[in-house]
């Protein structure tokens, strides 16, 4: 009796349709993550720990009502947006890009956390506001977008401030922007487009090139395109088989564990294991959306659409640059490369995602 | 866009919002439909293109070089062969700054400035990625502080390579040649002869001499291995093997032991020595003096070396046998007296009477003999034995130039022998024709009579003098010369022998033959032109003296040796071989200024008769001391 108490307790505000299609890509994970490590046991286990605590903060999000995370959204936000700015100040430099900042006892990234924190802040303003939307309203919710992304842009980060960019457009898409104002600035980004090239740096702008033609520079810049789609390509309809990567065991492949993480399992599973992956991830998005049409609130319903389709987003664009229609972004396989950070941000959306689904139902019973 | 400032007709806002998820829901879908279509594409549609893309990252074909082969003496001495030895490589496109990392690398190795400007050519002749040596014949000692210090240098290597090496250096230097760096024109020529593939890791390929000709043969099968590879290129596992198959065996005619006497005999001449067996063509020795350092060459020689080489005045680069033109001069007189027994211009009992000088019918110009006032009367036998010039004069006036021609280039003058060699230059037996090619003029009369006495357009190497002499003393039965004796597969042992096949024979008369040989056999003996050289040998020698003039003189003038710069002195021939009745070796001296050529040819001809066959070394064992000069004050000495 007490023991299905605590099960009970344990899972009541677990959405388990959803957590049996992140169990499936987590796994795949581990999977993918044995063979790309080469064989590497810790390096599983440790993604193993990654995802055993975001779990816990997955539970702790989803087990928290609703009017208690929209009272979080100023804060975090606030917190996020002057971390970016202690980064912008004093941030540490890796790789030509400031990004991260030392708090002592541990380096952070504070753009992760704008990944929650952006759709989260316009999903609160919108529905602080939501009684009477006027073009004012949108014009706030989009400068609350654009300034941590301007932050970001700057480190410079470009995927994840295009990504961020995106997942607060999905909130102003969701919140009924109207479409003319879209179309107008579809059209102005068109037009503005030379001017963003001449702001870019010049490593973002020869991953641009590479991605319409990698062979330019097949051992140069275009390397990362060209492996990966020689993985992807040469796997086939059935794969090489677990394990039996050639670009991935001989180490041709770039950043296997992490952002090409996709290439590996496509190199050894095929097409058949891609369409497994597909499948997958189409279920996840599509428990999404169902908690997306069902959800009470106005906020809720922005912030689970905005979750899920930022994690569709993700998605696409990290198998798309793999496998070569898209640049180089440096964008994660969600749920599936390796990394504590991303995991964390990713169950913490999906943590909400629950906790609007399981919450709305105790408020309706 | 208006937005509503009433109360929100909720269900409106609940149809809007589902209208948009949906236009969300299309738009995810077609995300994972152009996801899908990728997969289709670089999956299946392409999947052959990006698996060979694959499979090319993943092997790598690794050629294994094959051991040249090596050659040998008759005998199996080693003349060249191949060691292993440590070389310190660098491939200038991985290095930074090329200058500060050899000063750093002669802290621990020691280079010269001349491996910094051998390096230096290297560069300019090879890309930028192909891997260079800097020094070669590294010490244990050098390797080891190398192998600790490797880290601090990226692009710096140390490989075991296999090295050629001539045991005797420059004493077979112009027979053997060298193996050098594969240059472009190599490249090119492998490629037309479309033998580039076997020579896929091959650095070196025969540059000159042997080495050159026989490369084929030499430079043996490449075997391959196929590896598969990381992305760093480090072999992982091999997936085939095919050995590679060394290059053959050279046995050369050559008897190494006979070739270094005959270069200890030459002391300080410059010239050439050829020693042929007459049976069968063989060549025994080949020297051409000076010689060089043939592994000068073998990894690129540096620029002072090859100044020094190219520049000195003894030109020692220069293949006297095989490329030196000289005239015969007195050498070509027994061939020229077999022609006027040949067309019976001469029988051999006819004698002249010789002034020391000869005129052309209506001519007032004296073709002079060596000797002043002349030798009195002379017949076939004694022009040949005091080497009579007015009677070759007047022989070959009478014969007339195309005669000449045609009885001399069946000897094979005027004609490359077609030896086993590269760059064999074919001297000049003047004809009409030729000289109406050359000069667009006619042939007179007066052009005949230097022609009688090897003198005049007429030019001969040491190795067609040496070809010639073997055909005379075979009895007119001709062989090609020829180095190599057999090549020795070096899978299955089985030798490939050469075959010595008479290529050409000039019917004569055994009588006419006879005279001639035994006139030759009188020039070693007192009264003849070389006097000593059969003093005290127990076999009969036949030879001839000649002189080559290296400036003319005019008309009237005396020739005096010691007055002459030494370069500018005559050339000393002369051509031999013993024992006459069953010639078992003919030998061709020519000494670079040595004036006469019984006094400085023919004892080195001596020399390498006695130990041929007798197995006697000059200088300790010296048995048989040279008669003194005989009285009668016939001098050995000849002069035109």
């Amino acid at each position: 009796m007490t023991r299905r108490e605590l099960y009970q307790r344990l899972v009541a505000h677990l959405d388990l349709p959803l957590l049996a299609g992140m169990g499936l890509l987590m796994l795949a994970s581990l999977v993918t993550l044995y063979s790309a490590s080469d064989h590497n046991f810790d390096r599983v286990l440790s993604q193993g720990a990654n995802i055993l605590v975001a779990m816990c903060c997955l539970w702790m999000v989803a087990n928290m009502p609703l009017h208690y995370l929209l009272r979080t959204a100023v804060p975090i936000y606030t917190l996020g947006m002057l971390l970016l700015i202690c980064v912008a100040l004093f941030g540490d430099i890796s790789h030509g890009a400031r990004r991260w900042l030392n708090i002592g006892v541990a380096t952070i990234q504070p753009s992760e956390l704008m990944k929650i924190a952006v759709p989260l802040m316009m999903a609160w303003y919108f529905e602080k506001h939501e009684a009477a939307l006027t073009l004012k309203n949108f014009i706030v919710a989009a400068l609350l977008l654009l300034m941590p992304v301007a932050l970001i842009a700057r480190q410079p980060d470009l995927g994840t401030a295009l990504l961020i960019s995106a997942s607060g457009f999905y909130v102003l898409f969701l919140a009924g922007l109207s479409w003319r104002i879209m179309i107008s600035l579809l059209l102005a980004g068109i037009a503005s487009a030379p001017l963003l090239w001449s702001m870019m740096h010049d490593y973002q702008r020869h991953r641009v090139e590479m991605l319409f033609d990698p062979t330019q520079d097949a051992l140069g810049k275009g390397y990362h395109t060209i492996q990966g789609m020689i993985a992807v390509g040469s796997g086939g309809v059935f794969g090489k088989g677990y394990l039996n990567g050639t670009q991935t065991h001989l180490d041709f492949l770039p950043e296997r564990t992490t952002d090409f993480i996709f290439a590996v399992y496509s190199e050894e599973f095929g097409m058949v294991g891609n369409l497994i992956l597909l499948g997958m991830y189409s279920f996840v998005i599509a428990r999404g959306f169902v908690i997306t049409a069902n959800a009470s609130t106005y906020f809720t319903r922005l912030m689970a659409g905005s979750i899920t389709l930022t994690f569709a987003t993700y998605a696409f664009v990290n198998m798309g640059m793999v496998s070569g229609i898209l640049p180089i972004v440096g964008v994660p396989l969600p749920l599936v490369s390796y990394g504590g950070t991303s995991m964390l941000t990713l169950l913490l959306g999906f943590g909400m995602l629950m906790s609007i689904q399981t919450h709305k139902k105790l408020v309706k019973s | 866009m208006k937005l509503p400032v009433e109360l929100k007709d909720h269900q409106q806002d609940i149809f809007n919002f589902r209208l948009r998820l949906l236009i969300s829901i299309v738009f995810v879908l077609s995300l994972l439909g152009v996801l899908l279509a990728r997969f289709v594409y670089l999956q299946a549609v392409r999947h052959d293109y990006y698996q060979t893309l694959a499979e090319k990252n993943r092997i790598s074909v690794v050629p294994i070089i094959p051991n040249r082969g090596l050659i040998l003496d008759r005998n199996g001495r080693v003349l060249a062969h191949n060691f292993s030895g440590y070389t310190l490589e660098i491939t200038p496109s991985k290095v930074k700054n090329l200058p500060a990392i050899l000063d750093e690398l002669a802290t621990l190795i020691d280079i010269q400035p001349r491996d910094r400007k051998r390096f230096k050519k290297l560069q300019a002749e090879s890309h930028n990625f192909e891997t260079l040596i800097i020094r070669s014949r590294l010490s244990e000692e050098e390797v080891a502080r190398f192998a600790a210090q490797q880290y601090r240098f990226p692009g710096v290597e140390i490989k075991a390579r296999l090295f050629r090496e001539y045991p005797y250096s420059e004493k077979t230097a112009h027979l053997l040649g060298y193996i050098g760096r594969i240059n472009q024109a190599d490249m090119d020529r492998l490629e037309e002869k479309d033998m580039l593939a076997n020579y896929r890791g091959t650095d070196y390929i025969g540059k000159t001499g042997l080495e050159q000709y026989y490369e084929n043969e030499l430079h043996g099968q490449t075997g391959i291995e196929q590896v598969e590879v990381d992305s760093a290129g480090r072999a992982v596992r091999i997936l085939s093997r095919t050995p590679p198959v060394s290059g053959n065996t050279l046995v050369l005619s050559i008897d190494a032991k006979l070739q270094e006497i005959a270069e200890q005999a030459f002391e300080n001449y410059r010239g050439a020595l050829v020693a042929i067996d007459p049976a069968n063509g063989e060549v025994l020795a080949f020297v051409s003096r000076p010689g060089y350092d043939p592994s000068l060459f073998v990894d690129g020689i540096d620029a002072d070396s090859w100044k020094a080489l190219n520049d000195s005045p003894d030109h020692p680069l220069n293949n006297r046998v095989l490329r030196g033109q000289y005239p015969s001069g007195s050498t070509i007189k027994p061939f020229m007296a077999l022609a006027g027994l040949y067309y019976n211009t001469r029988s051999p009992s006819v004698a002249i009477g010789d002034p020391g000088f000869y005129t052309l019918p209506g001519s007032s110009h004296q073709y002079r003999d060596w000797k002043k006032g002349g030798h009195g009367t002379v017949d076939l036998f004694k022009s040949i034995v005091i080497s009579c010039d007015t009677y070759y004069y007047g022989l070959a006036v009478e014969m007339g130039i195309d005669n000449i021609y045609n009885f001399l280039s069946r000897f094979g003058f005027g004609k490359k022998t077609g030896i086993d060699l590269e760059g064999e230059t074919s001297g000049l037996l003047p004809s009409q024709e030729w000289k109406m090619k050359r000069f667009k003029q006619k042939w007179f009369t007066g052009d005949t009579v230097s022609v009688g006495i090897g003198q005049g357009y007429s030019l001969v190497t040491p190795l067609q003098l040496a070809a010639a002499t073997a055909t005379l003393a075979n009895d007119g039965v001709g062989y090609k010369p020829h180095l190599v004796r057999e090549v020795r597969n070096s899978v299955s042992n089985e030798t490939h022998k050469v075959e010595n096949n008479p290529v050409f024979n000039i019917k004569l008369d055994p009588a006419h033959i006879d005279l001639v040989k035994r006139a030759m056999e009188a020039v070693t003996r007192p009264g003849g032109t070389a006097a000593q050289a059969s003093a005290g040998a127990p076999y009969t020698i036949a030879g001839k003296t000649g002189t080559a003039q290296v400036v003319g003189m005019k008309q009237g003038e005396k020739y005096d040796a010691s007055r002459i710069d030494e370069r500018h002195r005559d050339h000393a021939w002369f051509i031999s071989f013993a024992p006459v009745d069953k010639p078992k070796i003919a030998i061709v001296v020519l000494a670079e200024n040595g004036g006469h050529g019984g006094g400085t040819a023919a004892p080195i001809a001596r020399k390498v008769m006695d130990y041929y066959l007798l197995g006697k070394e000059p200088g300790v064992n010296r048995l048989i001391t040279p008669a003194p000069v005989p009285a009668s004050g016939v001098t050995e000495v000849e002069a035109d």
